[in-house]
């Protein structure tokens, strides 16, 4: 099992994780998703993100150790962006691999859903020249209970 | 001595980033932490009250207003995060 933990300022390409996780057909699913800045009908014009260093690193740490005790993952990938990053621009990439695509499915949406709720970043919208902090939803928070009530219940897979 | 942190629209409404307190007598919890920075402080009190919606960690790891506070920890303040 190896893992990548990164924050970065400059950009991110989807062709990194993907050659990173390549293992000579030790996995046969890689299940990638990267979170881009919505332009929300042309409103948005960019995204500024800050966070806790330090914080952020382990916390993430956590949540991907936390994946790979529910699923038998052979590599994780987490990155995310910091600082301005414009509409249309990645902003998270989340990337696993696994023997089977399930695993890799799920643990994809687990981590991500864990990151939005867990992880120490903030983010700001430019609208009409101004910045306004954009506020957490409850969906989110949701999301990541909904995966946690059935935390005892479930054999890692 | 204990150092309170604050980030995003936390920090800005605070108008700083973080400041460092002796330990006051009779707090020990994360919510008697933010009692009292709010009694003794009125522009922390105003920023406090403007975000109602909180985190909090203890020493980078995520708690909740029980959690225990103790001399040379570092708590930070912030509003619900919203990356990815």
């Amino acid at each position: 099992m190896k893992t990548h933990i990164e924050v970065r300022e400059g950009g991110l390409s989807a062709s990194e994780p993907d050659l990173w996780l390549r293992d000579q057909g030790r996995s046969g699913a890689v299940v990638m998703f990267s979170g881009q800045v919505r332009d929300e009908q042309g409103k948005v014009e960019a995204l500024h993100l800050e966070h806790y260093p330090g914080m952020t690193e382990s916390v993430l740490g956590t949540i991907v150790e936390q994946a790979c005790s529910r699923w038998h993952l052979n590599g994780a990938w987490v990155a995310h962006r910091v600082g301005t990053i414009q509409a249309g621009e990645d902003i998270v990439q989340v990337a696993v691999s696994s023997a089977h695509r399930q695993a890799a499915f799920e643990a994809c949406a687990f981590i991500m859903d864990l990151l939005k709720t867990r992880a120490p970043f903030w983010k700001k919208e430019l609208i009409d020249g101004c910045w306004i902090w954009v506020e957490a939803r409850e969906s989110d928070d949701q999301a990541a209970a909904s995966w946690l009530q059935d935390a005892t219940g479930r054999a890692p897979r | 001595m204990v150092q309170v942190r604050f980030f995003a629209a936390l920090r800005e409404r605070a108008g700083r980033d973080a400041i460092q307190i002796d330990l006051p007598e009779g707090v020990s919890t994360v919510a008697q932490l933010v009692d009292w920075l709010a009694e003794t402080d009125v522009a922390l009190a105003q920023a406090l009250e403007a975000t109602p919606r909180r985190m909090v960690a203890i020493n980078e790891v995520l708690g909740n207003e029980d959690s225990v506070v103790e001399a040379g920890d570092v708590v930070a303040l912030f509003p619900p995060v919203t990356g990815g």
